[in-house]
């Protein structure tokens, strides 16, 4: 693995071997010597077009934690029209000295086009580019799916996939790097996958997807062998700005696609087959009331803050996995 | 040009039992006795020579108990030369009971070579807490120490040259049947592969 | 009517539309003679020069209804004497320049302008497009009686970039180019379906995260139109018809009787949304590269008739136009000097199309719909020596580097192509010989009456 540009690209080993060595940063963590001298003398640059404190200083908590030397690079407003070319902006970065470039970019694509081009040597980490992917959250959420599933079975997290596991996404797919990443890394980890929105956010194509399509948020959290899903994946919806266009209105969306105290209280006396309460994810930040209840953000079953601090044990994995990696052909 | 290597058997599997059990018998003696003793392998043949020493232990004196006085200790996070090796993914670092404070820690490993994945097991252990004494055990020195280190003991000490590869075939990481492990030594006639570790990876930053 | 200074010129054994080989006399701006004649009123000249054409074929000069030229404004682009040398190497011997340059094509001072260059360049013949609405905004007609009259002569009107979406407007368009004898050249392409749109949209797109360019957003505005040319009883014309759907549409409307005329660019009948996948920006062009699907129907709707043109849609961008984000970039492609082996690639080496065929689409339907009398006429004596000589044999890896036009955004880069041009002839003037430009067609500016 050189670069991680799309979860499209992982195989179930890459996948595994990220999230088995997350697992082990994660337990660096919890020692009385949180730092670990991984990549000492190594330079990681967070190359942001577009804003997300969140992300941003996940990746920069992560590159900390392995020793790394960390600079953030805020390009937003960069563009062709009005600056610097993101060629010249990442020939000064390596000109500098990165060794690895974390892009956050408002362009779909941008980070493969980096990874393609011979602007740069650097291992490139997509951070979110555009409508396209966001990696690391999808790889993130599958250490919490993995981490509920197998505790619910008294396993052991490492070396496991999500093999039977149902998950539902719900909410704005169209327009969602997270949404993307996550079908294709759950699907590589064997996970069933169903997709819940209005068909007004689900692109044109998504039947050939390998989900299933649920127009009904109701009729998904009631399908399945077990009657209900094991973990569901709330989106966040720009509601002020789609309303009347892409659905009526917020209240309307809520009504249909929110996760309410009526769908919580479902979920809440739902039982998977493993016995245990349905997880609830969020990619964060949430929006209350519209697409998840205030109720539904704090219930125990809601994993966001877990999300969080997995986030920084899945990039200090990924930025191991990649760095010291650099200069070897993967055998 | 790489001819294929010559592979020629330096331990057997009995020769290999011998050298653990005398080890055993030098770790009591060192130490005198087994109180606070922690042995912890190096993944991932380490962490398997640590278990037979510790099962060996518990035979000797009754009062050692392999459960909670052995573990691993992995050090992928921890190496100077990734860089040259690659990426690999890290085996768990199991520490059991009360830790390693004040404990005499066994650090287990099958090949000492240059010395750097010594090193970089005491760095990792200084995050862990402050062991008592950490002495160090091997089933084979090969030699080319690049480090002041030495390993307290020794299964067997074996000269061998850079451009050779020692490898201890063990049933539980390559699948040989138990009376079938062995230690072997393969020669390249010439050879255009790096020194097996050692010398800081060429190249830089990209 | 055309005095050069050029010497005859005796082709001897070319293969007409790749049928049996004869020899080709070139004088005074026509075919003098071919055959057993042709060698005998050589002998009648003086200093004829003679050009071995065996194992070439002969074909007429190609037409491109479709072309930009960049000038005036986006000189960095192209120049109509770069884009007259590239269209001169890829066979053609006349392109008619798009309208949207800076200052648009809207005027009669502008196409004036554009005409007066190309004539001086030489290198082929260029006739400017007039603008339908002023600025191509859509909003107000241009003038285009004004340019109709100029000395350019316009009879081809297209807002190209900009499609002439609101349908009053163009109704009024289509009303008033019959007052001209002319006709509307229509983008289709409904603006607010494809807002923001990057790319096809469907399988690809929903995985790329690029918004979409459905193909519904051609068709809707392609049934309208050909509707809108039957109410008002006028000449239309489709520019770069891109889906299966729209070939059907114009099907229809064709056996209907409705006077409508369609063309294809080399790059919709070979390359499809796949190539998007690596986010290179070069495969970026509107119309955007649609499924493998449609271009299968694209080449049976050109072999049977349905569509009539090859038009190239040449389109060159400066370097850093491309080299950035997907969504950043500038559409378009460069196509003069690869549309001829491309149309091979699909239509010929596939055994969809014969020579005779290739001649009708890329030189003599054109010429008919814009109304051409020295353009796109048959090889045969008497006729203006508009012709080129092809090596179809050969095969040739695409280098944008060696191209003459300035753009570099070549899609076919690195792709192995059937078929070059190793002379092209203007009015008997050899402005390719061997492959590669000679001297361009000097001429004092009075003598060139372009449009009968
Ligand atoms: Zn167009």
């Amino acid at each position: 693995m050189r670069h991680l540009l799309s979860t499209a690209d992982l195989s179930r080993t890459e996948a595994l071997s990220i999230l088995d060595t997350a697992e082990e940063m994660a337990a660096v963590s919890t020692r009385e010597v949180k730092k670990l001298p991984t990549l000492r003398g190594r330079t990681v640059v967070n190359l942001f077009f577009e804003d997300s404190t969140r992300t941003r200083i996940s990746f920069e908590a992560a590159a900390k934690r392995l020793s790394a030397d960390v600079m953030n690079f805020s390009a937003k407003g960069s563009s062709v029209s009005k600056g610097e070319s993101l060629k010249d902006t990442v020939q000064t970065l390596e000109a500098i000295g990165a060794d690895a470039i974390v892009m956050r970019h408002w362009a779909s694509g941008a980070a493969a086009q980096l990874a393609a081009s011979d602007w740069t040597d650097c291992a490139v980490i997509n951070a979110g580019d555009g409508t396209h992917e966001h990696p690391t959250q999808a790889l993130l959420d599958a250490l919490t799916l993995r981490r509920g599933w197998t505790a619910a079975r008294g396993e052991d997290p490492r070396g496991a996939d999500l093999a039977g596991m149902r998950v539902l996404i719900v909410g704005d797919i169209l327009h969602s790097r997270v949404a993307r990443s996550n079908i294709w890394l759950l699907r590589t980890l064997g996970a069933e996958v169903g997709l819940v929105a209005p068909a007004t956010l689900l692109p044109v194509g998504v039947q050939k997807w390998p989900v299933s399509v649920f127009y009904s948020l109701d009729e998904a959290l009631a399908s399945g062998p077990a009657g209900g899903p094991d973990a569901v994946m709330m989106l966040r919806v720009q509601a002020e700005r789609m309303g009347g266009a892409y659905f009526p209105t917020a209240a309307e969306y809520t009504r249909r696609w929110g996760l309410t105290d009526d769908r919580l209280a479902q979920l809440e006396n739902h039982r998977t087959a493993a016995g245990a309460q349905p997880m609830i994810l969020h990619p964060g930040p949430m929006n209350r009331g519209v697409e998840i209840s205030a109720a539904a953000a704090d219930s125990p079953m809601n994993q966001v803050l877990d999300q969080v601090s997995h986030g920084v044990s899945v990039r200090m994995a990924v930025l191991h996995l990649l760095l010291s990696s650099s200069e070897r052909n993967t055998a | 040009m790489t001819r294929s290597p010559e592979t020629s058997h330096v331990m057997s599997a009995s020769d290999m039992d011998r050298a653990l059990t005398r080890i055993a018998h030098e770790i009591v003696e060192s130490h005198r006795g087994i109180e606070g003793l922690l042995l912890l392998g190096i993944p991932r043949r380490g962490t398997i020579l640590a278990r037979r020493l510790g099962e060996r232990l518990a035979r000797i004196d009754p009062g050692f108990d392999p459960e909670q006085s052995t573990g691993s200790l992995d050090i992928t996070l921890y190496r100077d030369d990734l860089r040259a090796h690659g990426a690999r993914t890290p085996e768990p670092t199991k520490i059991p009971g009360a830790g390693i404070d004040g404990a005499t820690v066994v650090l287990v490993d099958d090949v000492l070579y240059s010395g750097r994945t010594v090193r970089a097991a005491l760095d990792a252990l200084q995050a862990l807490g402050r062991p008592a004494v950490v002495r160090l055990a091997v089933l084979v020195d090969r030699g080319h120490r690049e480090l002041p280190i030495r390993s307290d003991h020794v299964g067997k000490n074996l000269p061998t040259s850079r451009e050779e590869r020692v490898s201890v075939l063990l049933d539980e990481v390559d699948g040989v049947p138990r009376e079938e492990e062995a230690v072997v030594i393969q020669r390249h006639a010439a050879t255009s592969s790096p020194p097996a570790t050692g010398s800081p990876a060429a190249g830089g930053g990209c | 009517m055309t005095s050069t200074s050029t010497a005859p010129t005796l082709i001897l054994g070319a293969r007409p539309y790749g049928e049996e080989p004869t020899d080709i006399l070139l004088a005074e701006g026509r075919i003098l003679a071919m055959g057993e004649q042709a060698r005998g009123h050589a002998q009648d000249l003086e200093k004829v020069h003679e050009l071995d054409a065996a194992g070439l074929l002969a074909l007429p000069g190609m037409v491109d209804l479709h072309t930009h030229l960049r000038e005036p404004g986006r000189e960095d682009a192209e120049t109509v004497e770069t884009g007259s040398r590239a269209a001169a190497k890829g066979g053609f011997t006349a392109v008619h320049a798009m309208a949207n340059s800076s200052p648009v094509a809207d005027t009669a001072g502008v196409v004036e302008q554009v005409h007066r260059l190309g004539r001086d360049s030489g290198w082929t013949e260029v006739y400017p497009v007039g603008a339908v609405t002023v600025g191509l905004a859509g909003e107000k007609l241009a003038e285009l009686g004004a340019m109709a009259e100029s000395s350019a002569q316009v009879r081809m009107f297209s807002d190209d970039g900009m499609c002439v979406h609101n349908p009053v407007l163009m109704r009024r368009a289509l009303e008033y180019v019959k007052t001209v004898d002319g006709f509307i050249a229509q983008h289709a392409q409904e603006p607010l379906l494809t807002e923001g749109a990057q790319m096809n949209e469907g399988d690809v797109s929903a995985v790329l995260g690029l918004p979409g360019w459905p193909a519904v957003a051609e068709e809707s505005i392609i049934a309208r139109d050909v509707l809108l040319a039957q109410h008002v009883g006028s000449r239309l014309h489709i520019c770069h018809v891109s889906t299966a759907g729209s070939v059907e549409i114009i099907r229809w409307a064709k056996q209907r009787g409705i006077d409508v005329t369609a063309e294809v660019t080399p790059h919709h009948l070979l390359l499809t949304d796949e190539l998007v996948r690596g986010y290179d920006p070069v495969y970026k062009v509107n119309p955007p590269l649609r499924t493998a699907a449609d271009v299968e129907a694209l080449r049976h709707g050109l072999a049977d008739g349905t569509i009539d043109v090859i038009g190239t849609d040449h389109a060159p961008h400066p370097t850093q136009a491309k080299e950035c984000e997907w969504s950043a970039a500038a559409m378009g492609m460069t196509g003069l000097e690869t549309a001829l082996p491309v149309v091979i690639k699909t239509m010929i080496a596939t055994g969809l199309m014969d020579w005779r065929r290739f001649a009708e689409v890329t030189s003599e339907a054109p010429a008919r719909i814009y109304r051409h009398s020295q353009q796109g006429r048959p090889l045969q004596p008497g006729e203006p020596a508009n012709l080129i000589l092809v090596d179809a044999e050969s095969t040739q890896t695409v280098d944008p580097g060696g191209h003459a036009s300035k753009g570099r955004n070549s899609p076919f880069r690195g792709m192995q192509l059937p078929g070059s041009v190793r002379a092209t002839f203007l009015h008997g003037h050899p402005v390719v010989l061997d492959g590669a430009l000679n001297s361009p067609l000097k001429q004092s500016q009075a003598q060139r009456k372009v449009t009968s």
